[in-house]
């Protein structure tokens, strides 16, 4: 058998013996983002489309909590950085070949609408509800009068965004696993599942929570075909390509992968959402908690795993 | 201009004098490195062979870490050093998660280091501290611009090779076989 041995005399932290230089923090912001991107895009589509009636929770409740989660995402996205003080530096250019660039920018714009479509929206969900200052009434009626260009730019930001969580890693050609392009589209979908999911939460009439589930049963079908085609991508592949495919395919994330992703995020959510369309009578709770699982470990296991994969020489 | 730099594997033994020189030339902080030396051995006793090479930074044409800064940090100047700006950097992690030889880290200041092929010694005419000190004269530096260079002169006498090239990156420092 041919051998090679490769001895490094590097030992540079954080970066030997492999890769580990984004923990707890990137993972979370991109299932931060992609769940604030699914319910903004939800309710932006059925806000523009006129169904406030069919779809109260949807467009009014679950937003009220997508500011929290991006100042959550933004403060994680904070803590990861190294040069912490030098932040305000990605404002002070555009640049169009950064991913990270284009997130930054995205977030600056998605942040203050998630606000603002909160705020305009307070009232309908809390009818005691008084601004402190008259002048707020005025800026409120002033941006309820233009809702539909609000959601129309809000649809738009919240598919980059969503986009863009999987971009961020798919980008790096240096590290074999996330440099594929169907991360992009992997992330959003799975953005738009959990979105699917926390409006189930928050659904209380039939309508809503039997179009939302159909939405994420559809969602996790096409989450599980993009999957088998990482794979199929990946091992027919090149070499180092082949070898970060393995890590899932008998390799150490195989079994959380696996079961804890696969399993309990897609497939049995999707198994209990079919018989509760079906026939029977199961919380909806159950499956809508199991797909947020999934979506935080996705995000979670991706960042973990692909930083061990690497380029061979 | 194009600055490139050739390590002869034929030459070098692996002494590490580049390493320290980089360090203390450079002030790199305790327990860092912006060059190293890999030593790969191949095949099975009794064919074996083995290669020493002194890594770093191959300051590509095509360098991906400059093209993920999302705040311009990362930049090429003249003669194709790619350079890490301190105070742009704002420590996120993209450039070292994107270069495929890692040979950036972060610093313990915060920002983003790397090799410079020392720019503060080439401006002034002079060579870069880890080929100034080499015992055995295993490294080449100059303009590859320039047939009549030192560096142009050994690249077409002798053969070589790039790490990694089929990572697109273009890489230019090349190593002697």
């Amino acid at each position: 058998m041919r051998e090679e041995i490769i001895t490094s005399g590097r030992m540079n932290d954080k970066i030997d013996p492999f890769l580990n230089i984004w923990h707890w923090e990137i993972p979370l912001y991109l299932f931060l983002g992609g769940l604030a991107a699914g319910i903004l895009f939800f309710a932006a589509f059925y806000s523009i489309r006129g169904k406030e009636k069919e779809f109260p929770s949807a467009i009014e409740k679950a937003p009220l909590i997508v500011p929290a989660l991006l100042i959550i995402g933004l403060i994680s996205l904070f803590l990861d950085l190294n040069h912490k003080l030098y932040f305000w530096r990605l404002y002070t250019t555009i640049r169009l070949e950064s991913p990270m660039s284009w997130g930054a920018w995205v977030l600056m714009i998605i942040t203050p609408l998630s606000f603002i479509w909160a705020a305009i929206h307070l009232k309908k969900v809390y009818p005691n509800f008084k601004w402190p200052f008259p002048w707020l009434d005025i800026v409120e009626e002033f941006f309820i009068k233009y809702k539909k260009v609000l959601a129309w730019s809000m649809l738009v930001s919240a598919l980059i965004l969503g986009m863009y969580t999987g971009i961020l890693l798919s980008a790096f050609n240096a590290r074999p696993l996330w440099n594929t392009s169907i991360l992009g589209p992997l992330f959003l979908v799975s953005g738009l599942s959990t979105g699917a999911a926390t409006n189930i939460l928050f659904a209380k009439t039939h309508l809503e929570k039997k179009t939302f589930s159909t939405i994420d049963l559809a969602l996790i079908g096409i989450e599980l075909f993009l999957i088998v085609h990482l794979f199929m991508g990946l091992l027919a592949s090149t070499q180092v390509q082949i070898e970060a495919a393995n890590l899932f395919l008998g390799g150490p994330y195989t079994a959380v992968f696996w079961v804890l992703v696969v399993l309990i995020g897609m497939i049995i959510p999707a198994v209990i959402e079919i018989l509760e369309l079906w026939k029977f009578k199961i919380p909806l709770l159950i499956p809508a908690i199991m797909v947020l699982f999934g979506g935080v470990l996705l995000r979670f296991i991706i960042t973990f795993a692909g930083q061990t994969s690497r380029w061979l020489y | 201009m194009r600055y490139a730099m050739a390590i002869d594997t034929k030459k070098c033994v692996g002494c590490s004098d580049c390493v320290v020189a980089c360090q203390t030339e450079n002030n790199v902080p305790i327990g860092y490195c912006r060059d190293w030396i890999v030593e790969v051995n191949d095949g099975t006793y009794p064919q074996l062979e083995m290669e020493i090479r002194s890594e770093r930074c191959n300051h590509c044409d095509n360098s991906p870490c400059v093209r993920c800064c999302p705040t311009g940090a990362s930049h090429i100047v003249e003669g194709g050093i790619v350079l890490v700006t301190a105070n742009e950097c704002i420590g996120c992690g993209a450039c070292i998660s994107s270069c495929p030889y890692d040979a950036r880290y972060p610093h313990p200041d915060g920002h983003v280091d790397k090799c410079t092929f020392c720019f503060h010694r080439v401006g002034k005419g002079q060579q870069p501290a880890c080929v100034e000190v080499c015992p055995t004269n295993c490294m080449y530096f100059g303009d590859l611009d320039d047939p009549k260079s030192e560096v142009s002169e050994i690249l077409k006498i002798r053969k070589y090779k790039t790490l990694i090239p089929q990572a697109g990156t273009e890489p230019q420092v090349y190593y002697l076989i």
